[in-house]
């Protein structure tokens, strides 16, 4: 079924009887020639481009829940390529392109908003660093403005520019960021890749991961044992518990963030903004809810909510940044289980066991990679080498030392990021 | 959440910070090799439950504290001080 403006009109005029199932709900096979653990946006976007850029659609993902119940439907939605380090900076440049042709690619509507994301910074030192990640980013072939005082106050004239307790000196522009529509991401690439053949197992837990001679040969689930040559672990949130089926250990603590929304209000946030001085970022959805979040909890967690002092950090520096929105109530919180790695960056990666991949350690920043992240993986899992984006993102960085991504420049150790 | 200081009584959470798996506690020899120094500094078990986990009283008595808790619920089962534990 292809979604059109004329679809859309005729079902209308006919009482939307036409409308069918976004996907099949297949019973597992007893053999795949690759099965993907895990059925949110990375695993089912791996799925889809396996399909699609590889020809190959013997392929299973199974996920425990239903089909993108995970920390798609848990993030604050925000789509950026603004990073500094090479490895990071290739992996979301390439994911920007991604989504900039995402709804013509599977024929579905993201609702991808590219309406700006401003960095604000409020001293010389951060307008200095503001201007070497801007120039980064021109090097990577992205965009990015530096806004000066005066420029920025008639862009975003509801901030306390006069009284604020950091004085706010300017903005890092970025034209290309903006927002998309969360559960719609999971849900094209999940129609994408059953309409290619892959089949999308739900409520299929893996319970076991087979190995033989050093070789994945399959997985055991909750609907009986499945055969597979090879077997990715795309399961953010539970990725350590997944792992540990693998008999591995991994760089990577899980943490709570949380996320907040209120009431709808009449639009008047039109970018995605983020406060130097202190952790938030809000934006507008278009329902007109603020979205807005800030720092982890800081505690190992899979609870999927924090605790009152995340939130009162998070008020707080909504409130110095822009006391405008203080009367808007909070509708509902939730907290997303962040897959923390030592130095703040991803992990793409085959393991030591042959056959047997691994996706990982999104920390707060999954969102975003979804496109570029299924699309490395699909590479890696196709032809056995890291596509040239991705190739960077290596699980053995921790042991070496070589190669580490540490973007906020405080160490590659756990509770710095 | 609220932690049960050994030393002070049951306090908000905001008087503690959080550092990570009590295991930093076991640290390996100098000589144990890089083996075991990339476990020691990189790899960690993530409970998704019970865990054991260092927390600092920075804003109240100064203890290092080990609290087993559980990860999905956030219940605490126990405070014990790092220094009671170095004691036995």
């Amino acid at each position: 079924m292809r979604f059109s403006g004329w679809r859309v009109l005729k079902e209308g005029l006919t009482g939307n009887k036409g409308w069918s199932p976004h996907w099949r709900n297949p019973d597992p096979k007893t053999e795949y020639d690759i099965v993907i653990i895990g059925g949110g946006g990375h695993g089912l976007a791996t799925a889809f481009y396996l399909a699609k850029e590889h020809g190959l659609t013997n392929v299973a993902v199974l996920e425990k829940g239903y089909l993108g119940g995970g920390n798609v439907g848990r993030n604050t939605t925000i789509v950026r390529a603004n990073y500094y380090l090479p490895g990071n900076s290739e992996f979301y440049s390439h994911s920007m392109k991604l989504w900039e042709g995402l709804e013509q690619e599977l024929n579905y509507n993201v609702m991808h908003s590219q309406r700006g994301i401003i960095n604000l910074f409020h001293s010389d030192g951060q307008r200095d660093a503001a201007v070497r990640r801007g120039n980064a980013m021109r090097n990577q072939g992205d965009d990015a403005h530096l806004l000066g005082r005066d420029e920025l106050r008639k862009m975003l004239p509801y901030l306390d520019f006069d009284t604020a307790r950091f004085p706010i000196y300017g903005g890092l522009y970025h034209p290309r960021g903006g927002t998309a529509r969360h559960d719609a991401v999971a849900w094209g690439y999940a129609r994408g890749a059953d309409e290619r053949g892959v089949d999308l197992i739900q409520n299929c837990e893996v319970t076991g991961i087979d190995i033989s001679n050093g070789q994945v040969t399959g997985v055991q689930t909750t609907r009986g044992a499945i055969r597979a040559k090879k077997v990715a672990m795309v399961a953010a949130g539970r990725s350590s518990q997944v792992a540990e089926m693998a008999g591995m250990r991994l760089p990577i603590e899980s943490h709570i963030l949380q996320a907040y929304v209120t009431e709808g209000l009449k639009p008047f946030i039109d970018h995605v903004v983020t406060f130097g001085m202190s952790h938030f970022y809000i934006s507008q959805s278009d329902k007109g809810g603020l979205v807005f979040g800030g720092d982890l909890d800081f505690y190992a967690s899979y609870a999927a909510r924090g605790n009152l002092p995340g939130k009162e950090q998070v008020m707080e520096a909504a409130m110095t940044l822009m006391p405008a929105i203080g009367k808007a109530r909070v509708l509902r919180s939730w907290g997303g289980i962040m897959d923390m790695s030592p130095d703040g960056s991803p992990i793409i990666d085959h393991t030591h066991i042959g056959g047997l991949y691994l996706n990982t350690g999104w920390c707060y920043g999954g969102f975003k990679a979804v496109p570029a992240s299924g699309f490395a993986l699909a590479h890696l899992i196709a032809t056995d080498r890291p596509h040239a984006s991705a190739e960077k993102l290596r699980l053995d960085r921790f042991e070496t030392g070589y190669g580490l991504l540490d973007e906020e420049g405080t160490g590659a150790q756990h509770n710095l990021h | 959440m609220r932690l049960t200081c050994p030393n002070c009584g049951e306090r908000d959470i905001r008087e503690f910070t959080y550092q990570g798996a009590a295991s930093m506690l076991d640290r390996p020899d100098p000589e144990a090799g890089p083996e075991a120094w990339h476990a020691y500094l990189h790899l960690r078990d993530n409970p998704a439950g019970v865990t054991r986990d260092l927390w600092h009283h920075g804003c109240g008595c100064g203890a290092w504290l080990v609290v087993t808790r559980d990860t999905v619920t956030h219940a605490v089962h126990a405070v014990e001080l790092v220094e009671a534990r170095d004691a036995g």
